[in-house]
């Protein structure tokens, strides 16, 4: 017969939580800010197929740190929850608050009940029809979720990325600048920086990013409903070429 | 979990389908599931819902165009002089319906919503066979409302990235999946636009003339059946016509088709000829 020794629910939680912190800490980070002409979100990838940014309906993005494949289930979760509710009311129904609060509480269901935390930090953008309509919700590991303005930075070193972030971030930049910007701060993440050498300003390196933007305005500028759009290897190293000549 | 368990999610992940997916978890959501109850020698539903008649489609050099008429009729009655029976299906496919138009339509959404779906979920297109295939599987599944007199039959055409080429395919209701080449068409008016699709058509046609010959068949198909509507220079009603290249799929807009109509209509009462 086992006899189980007697743990407190502080240290309980406290172990989960550090355990999980433990497991995002190791991944590299991603930058989602609101600017003017949408959502752009910015991760640091080194893989072009294993995406960490996602979309999930006409107007809302998915971006994630940590393990692979838990948040890649809890984004394919996501898309299926969000096409359902879509097919069964109405397109316009399909909201950002909603798949947030979903996740919210599956996170913190696994978190209280499973034998481990999910090691996943998420972001849900939804791009609204003026800046001060747009959503970025943040979700952790534990449940909590935190709906944030401006933007938001998950990672290892997310510190200082935004530190590094404040002092660039306007909500009067366009889509490529804000890009450029979040490329730029992303080098005080420790593994660019260490990886680029000290030579004073490294490079900024396109094929370790991975950017998508949620434009405001899909319908004039492309005639589509989605505003999700991926930022192919040759955009994105144009536009960060003429960031880096003017 | 047991190693045997972890390792039959493998085959569950398979299948990237919406449909399959609301077969699952939401049953009655899906439109194959309703029913008329049991079937009888006598049970004929046809004339409890609307008609959606003729639909067009032809090829042309680097690309497919998609018509139809607005018109759907209950019996001798017309339902409805606006309905809109073409619909882009993704960025590179369009489909028309024919048949039940309610179920028809029902069938469109689903349709959309499981590609739109696998693009995400995969983060890739789907290959334009296997669109042609899963709407087979969409429109075999309502085979027991067929049975009852509500059938559907879609035309579904198709940009084919890798050929560079339009390709169309034609259902039937068992979910047949027939590939047709040049032209083709659904619907009551079927017969008369084909004959003029076999006139009118030829290989070398562009975008433009190919947009003509559409509405004339159309018109031809307007003249002999009852069920399809033609121009309608009093309310101002046009074909829908979609177009797909290599670019996508577009909608020619309405001021074009309206020149085109008019064009037709001259030439026809000029010609001042029975046919």
């Amino acid at each position: 017969m086992t006899q189980q020794f007697y743990v407190s629910p502080e240290q309980l939680m406290k172990d989960r939580a550090d355990f999980a912190r433990k497991g995002i800490g190791r991944g590299r980070s991603v930058v989602v800010m609101s600017c003017r002409d949408g959502i752009a979100l910015v991760a640091e990838n080194a893989s072009p197929s294993l995406h960490k940014l996602g979309e999930i309906y006409d107007r809302i993005a998915f971006a994630a740190v940590g393990k692979y494949n838990e948040f890649e289930s809890l984004r394919q979760a996501g898309v299926r929850y969000a096409d359902v509710r879509g097919y069964s009311y109405a397109r316009e129904d399909v909201t950002a608050r909603g798949l947030a609060s979903v996740y919210a509480q599956s996170l913190g269901a696994v978190f209280t009940a499973e034998s481990k935390p999910f090691e996943v930090e998420l972001v849900v953008a939804e791009v609204g029809r003026s800046q001060d309509a747009d959503h970025l919700y943040r979700l952790t590991f534990d449940g909590s979720i935190a709906d944030e303005t401006g933007f938001v930075v998950m990672g290892g070193a997310a510190d200082a990325v935004v530190d590094a972030l404040r002092g660039s971030w306007s909500a009067d930049l366009s889509l490529p600048e804000a890009v450029r910007a979040a490329a730029r701060s992303l080098r005080h993440d420790g593994v660019v920086t260490a990886r680029a050498g000290d030579a004073g300003a490294p490079v900024l390196d396109p094929s370790v990013l991975e950017v998508a933007f949620l434009e405001r305005d899909p319908d004039t500028l492309r005639g589509s409903r989605r505003a999700f759009r991926r930022i192919g290897a040759p955009e994105l190293d144009l536009l960060l070429q003429t960031g880096q000549d003017s | 979990m047991l190693p045997d368990d972890a390792a039959a999610a493998v085959p569950r992940a398979a299948s990237a389908s919406f449909s399959a997916y609301l077969g699952e978890h939401h049953p009655g959501l899906l439109p194959a599931n309703r029913s008329l109850g049991p079937v009888t020698a006598s049970t004929d539903a046809s004339h409890l819902a609307p008609h959606a008649t003729t639909i067009v489609s032809l090829t042309f050099p680097g690309g497919v165009l998609m018509a139809g008429d607005r018109r759907a009729t209950m019996g001798n009655v017309i339902a409805s002089r606006h309905i809109e029976k073409v619909f882009p299906a993704d960025n590179y496919s369009v489909l028309g319906i024919a048949g039940s138009a309610g179920i028809g339509l029902d069938l469109t959404r689903l349709f959309q919503v499981e590609l739109e779906h696998y693009e995400k979920i995969e983060a890739t297109m789907m290959s334009l066979d296997g669109k042609a295939n899963r709407l087979a599987a969409m429109v075999r599944q309502n085979l027991p409302m067929a049975m009852q007199g509500l059938a559907v039959v879609p035309l579904f055409a198709g940009f084919d990235p890798d050929r560079h080429v339009g390709r169309l395919f034609s259902f039937d209701v068992t979910g047949g999946r027939y590939e047709e080449h040049e032209h083709h068409s659904v619907g009551s008016g079927s017969v008369f636009a084909r004959g003029a699709l076999k006139k009118l058509w030829s290989p070398r046609l562009d975008e433009a003339s190919a947009v003509r010959v559409a509405v004339e068949a159309l018109y031809d198909a307007a003249d002999d059946d009852s069920a399809t509507g033609g121009p309608d220079t009093v309310r101002g009603l046009w074909p829908v016509v979609y177009v797909v290249d290599g670019a996508g799929a577009r909608r020619i807009p309405e001021r074009e088709l309206e020149a085109v109509a008019h064009a037709i209509i001259e030439a026809r009462s000029s010609a001042g000829r029975e046919a």
